[in-house]
């Protein structure tokens, strides 16, 4: 048959078409054509008219009419058209229409051909669009092929077999026997198949790689002919003789000697040779070492061939050509966690990836700089991610910024240090940071007590630069709220103070209120600064005044309320101001209102100076009364009452200014002062775990530090006999650790006499809600008793 | 496994497509059209891999056509671009110095000799010589026009 005229003349003419409408034409008209010549008589012009519907189809147009047409021709006797046929089943049918399920009969005939090209047709077709009923169908006939064929047609049933297993993993077991069986043949193309179905058959069924562990010593020889043999013309590829052979025995290799010490000794050796002789300047020997690399780092290797491939590893990050240097990267990304110093010495020539020009290095770089980070190297590792996020593209943006932040959160040395790379992070990416940023910030700069000075001058001068970062500026607004008076005194240890007069700040606040460039949270965090700044400065007063009124009618309702509070706060509460404004409590991490108390929220945020966050059970029982006459004076919140265990917690130091302050507030205030004597040296209230039998456990948290949490336990015995052999065992969650300190002693006498207590430090380090399960073990009169108890809930002034 | 082969050119127009998974049609067009617009906004001295989804994308031009496969995570990628080398090779010695419009024109040949270089996603046959021979002598099968005509129609 000459070559498909008609078909060439299609294609020119729809390639001729000057618009895209114009094609649609031509095509429409074709697809006419040839809708009518299927419905035709055989003219022996069926094959072509299939074969201009596929090129049709290729261009993206809808070609389904075809299918029968397919079916039709896969049934013809003739060569040409079955070709035409199977090339049409498998570019427009497949497992989900149902007229596939019409050509199972025809490739169950064709299996059987005498043609070895038709059954290679029909192995191909399957291997490509066979659903779950035809492989189910089929499978015995391929296995038949498998065993009984040539070679041509036993590889092309190789991969059907694959396919078999692939869609249907239980018919694994039927080409078990023959895929071991194949694997002593000679033909690489068998071999190669064979391989892959072993394969296949491993990873699905554990029984079966059982079994064909016993075919390394096989599998070993095999890849030795390979690359010990000299020069063969057929399969050499730049030097290599088969590199996708090898390269497939290789991975074969890697899952039958994982986690297997046996198999592993046995392909130690072969590992080695194939490390040291393959000639890596082309890439077919690259691809053959990346595997061999893959393979030594994957199963029980001996050490000397593990340094071997981090070596072979580290060539590659040397290497000129980009795609070995990504390559190199990815298994390094795999292998970091487990040999990490192995890694850390090739830190130098990754970091230099990060300034490399294209996309994909620099994404794998970033990503192995980030887990390579540690104590040691932080300082040097940190200046260079920073120097890439001014730098990096914007798809990556976001992810170096956080990994900054979780990596200087874990290895800073010192509270200085982090806080200047948060800053620089916002001012070079700010609008790339999640949203928790700003609260971990704060929290961050107000747990730095000393810092305070040098902070707000830097967030200033920050703020003065540029205002378009908003996360920058809503810190550095709360900072100047906070801070300002360190700022106007104009002198600082750590860095160059900047001279301010108030007018600068409050410009400052002013401009970033009115630009546009600001968010309405960032407007929010303005509008509170310059509303504490009442309380810092001593002259421009009325400056503020002014400026909260304004914003009392302002378009936005939360700025709104926020102005018309503070005008109040102004107006009928002046006497109140003071202490509403006074200086916020270091906010410690452990709270669970935590993020509540770092919202944009500002008037909350003022309540909550003289409050405790929600959600802490604290056991407040004198304030209330005192506080009522608060709660009356603004305007009844009910979370009020829980307000003294904050002040007490730290030292409030703007206490004092309440002294200035209306007399009927002195009481109050007063009242509170008195409450800080009274719960700070009380001692934390004691909660009853346990009580059976006359056998008390009492629990007592003392002041925590930090992560950490000193509970007591004190047992008692009220029965009338004495108590030995009392002992305590707890458990706590899995990231908290648990020190128990030695008991005060083991015997427990009788009524209540006498007492044994037991200190236990914990510390928390991941701030998971803490639960303790604690095993009471004890002997009375002759018998021995164990009793569990469960402690959900601390009390106390824990978590503050 | 590989899970798809494709061939398109500069312009972004679509050669030739082999996909080694059922998909349904949708999804091969945005398949289609993510690959296109990713690998030809690549600059030219570019790394050849990409990640996409949770697939490795391995492309090579050559010439005006770029070919462009998605791998599986255990798959070689270097061995991947030997593979499409390999291809290059195969169509290069069938049509002569192939050139795109060869590959327009006889875009059902191209598909032949894929399928007897590849199957189910994975290298069919690693000798090039052996490749060349059994399209060659599938060819022969084909019939002549008496041979055709002779035969009874179905």
């Amino acid at each position: 048959m000459s070559p498909s005229v008609r078909l060439q003349e299609m294609i020119r003419v729809i390639r001729g078409a000057r618009t895209q409408g114009e094609e649609r034409g031509v095509i429409q008209r074709e697809c006419a054509a040839i809708r009518a010549q299927f419905r035709q008589a055989d003219n022996g012009g069926r094959s072509h008219n299939l074969a201009k519907l596929l090129y049709v189809h290729m261009l993206g147009y809808p070609a389904h009419f075809g299918q029968m047409e397919c079916v039709r021709l896969i049934a013809s006797p003739r060569y040409n058209e079955k070709r035409v046929g199977y090339l049409g089943a498998m570019m427009l049918l497949d497992e989900k229409q149902d007229a596939s399920l019409l050509i199972t009969n025809s490739i169950k005939n064709d299996l059987s051909h005498s043609s070895q090209y038709v059954q290679s047709l029909a192995l191909c077709t399957l291997a490509c669009m066979g659903s779950a009923e035809m492989c189910r169908d089929l499978a015995p006939e391929i296995d038949r092929l498998l065993r009984a064929s040539n070679s041509y047609i036993k590889k092309k049933a190789a991969l059907c077999a694959v396919h078999i297993v692939r869609k249907v993993p239980e018919l694994g077991e039927l080409f078990t026997p023959a895929a071991r069986s194949l694997l002593s043949e000679k033909n690489h193309g068998v071999l190669h198949g064979a391989v892959i179905l072993i394969t296949e058959l491993c990873e699905r069924n554990p029984e079966t790689l059982e079994q064909f562990r016993k075919v390394v010593p096989e599998l070993v020889q095999i890849m030795k002919g390979l690359v010990m043999s000299g020069y063969s013309p057929e399969h050499n590829v730049a030097g290599i003789s088969d590199p996708f052979l090898q390269v497939r025995i290789l991975r074969l290799l890697r899952i039958l000697g994982r986690n297997n010490d046996l198999a592993s000794d046995a392909m130690n050796d072969l590992l080695a040779q194939v490390a040291t002789n393959t000639d890596s300047s082309k890439t077919a020997g690259s691809a053959v070492l990346y595997e061999t690399v893959l393979t030594v780092m994957d199963i029980k290797s001996e050490s000397g061939l593990r340094v071997l491939a981090v070596n072979i590893l580290g060539r590659f990050l040397l290497n000129n050509d980009r795609n070995i240097r990504y390559i190199s990267m990815t298994s390094l990304q795999k292998i970091v966690q487990t040999d990490h110093n192995a890694v850390q010495r090739h830190r130098g020539t990754i970091v230099d990836c990060l300034k490399d020009q294209d996309a994909s290095v620099k994404r794998r770089a970033l990503e192995l700089s980030l887990a390579l980070v540690s104590a040691v190297n932080i300082r040097s590792l940190m200046k260079e991610l920073l120097l890439f996020l001014s730098s990096c593209p914007p798809e990556l943006r976001a992810h170096t910024a956080s990994g900054i932040f979780n990596a200087a959160e874990r290895y800073s040395p010192s509270q200085r240090w982090h806080i200047d790379t948060i800053l620089h992070v916002l001012t070079t990416a700010g609008g790339d940071v999640r949203d928790e940023t700003v609260p971990n910030l704060i929290q961050l700069i107000t747990t730095a007590t000393e810092l305070h000075c040098y902070t707000v001058h830097k967030l200033y001068r920050a703020l003065i630069t540029d205002i378009s970062q908003q996360s920058l500026v809503q810190v550095a607004c709360w900072c100047i709220g906070e801070y300002g008076d360190l700022l106007l005194r104009g002198e600082c240890e750590e860095t160059e103070p900047v001279q301010v007069t108030e007018d600068d700040v409050l410009d400052a606040l002013e401009t970033v209120l009115q630009s546009h460039m600001s968010a309405a949270a960032t407007r929010g965090f303005a509008l509170t600064a310059t509303m504490k700044l009442s309380t810092r400065i001593t002259q421009n007063v009325d400056r503020i005044r002014s400026i909260v009124s304004i914003y009392g009618s302002c378009i936005d309702v939360e700025l709104q309320q926020r102005a018309v509070e503070y005008n109040a706060l102004f107006k009928k509460y002046d006497h109140m101001r003071a202490a509403v404004l006074e200086r916020m409590p270091v906010i410690d991490k452990n709270s669970p209102g935590h993020t509540n108390g770092e919202s944009t929220e500002g008037t909350i945020k003022e309540r909550e100076s003289i409050k405790l966050k929600q959600g802490e059970a604290v056991l407040i029982q004198e304030p209330t009364n005192q506080v009522c006459d608060l709660l009356d004076l603004l305007g009844g919140t009910d979370t009020l009452p829980q307000a003294s265990p904050a002040l007490s917690s730290t030292a409030p130091d703007s206490v004092n200014n309440s002294a200035g302050v209306g007399g009927d507030l002195l009481d109050l205030l007063g009242g509170l002062d008195l409450m800080n004597d009274k719960l700070d040296p009380a001692p934390a209230p004691s909660v009853m775990v346990y009580d059976k039998n006359g056998v008390t456990l009492k629990l007592q948290c003392d002041k925590p530090t930090g992560t950490g949490l000193t509970v007591t336990l004190t047992a008692t015995n009220a029965t009338d006999n004495d108590i030995s052999g009392f002992s305590l065992q707890a458990a706590v969650p899995k990231s908290v650790q648990l020190q128990m300190k030695a008991p005060s002693g083991d015997a427990l006498p009788a009524r209540g006499s006498g007492q044994v207590t037991q200190t236990v430090l914990l510390n928390n380090p991941n701030k998971v809600s803490l639960k303790m399960r604690v095993r009471v073990s004890y002997s009375s009169q002759g018998s021995v008793f164990q009793d569990t108890v469960q402690i959900d809930s601390f009390p106390g002034p824990a978590w503050n | 496994m590989m899970h798809f082969l494709l061939l398109f050119s500069r312009q972004g127009k679509l050669r030739l497509q082999k996909w080694f998974t059922p998909l349904p049609d949708r999804e091969k067009k945005k398949v289609i059209r993510d690959m296109t617009l990713m690998v030809l906004a690549r600059p030219p001295r570019s790394c050849n891999f990409l990640q996409w989804r949770d697939l490795k994308i391995v492309y090579k031009r050559y010439a005006s056509l770029y070919f462009c496969c998605g791998l599986e995570d255990q798959d070689n990628e270097l061995l991947t671009l030997e593979v499409l080398h390999r291809y290059v090779e195969l169509l290069d010695k069938y049509f002569g110095n192939v050139c795109e419009l060869d590959i327009i024109f006889n875009f059902e040949k191209a598909y032949f000799i894929l399928d007897e270089f590849l199957m189910e996603g994975e290298i069919l046959e690693t000798s090039k010589k052996a490749v060349g021979t059994s399209i060659e002598e599938a060819d022969s099968q084909q019939e002549t026009m008496e041979e055709y005509m002779s035969k009874p129609t179905y």
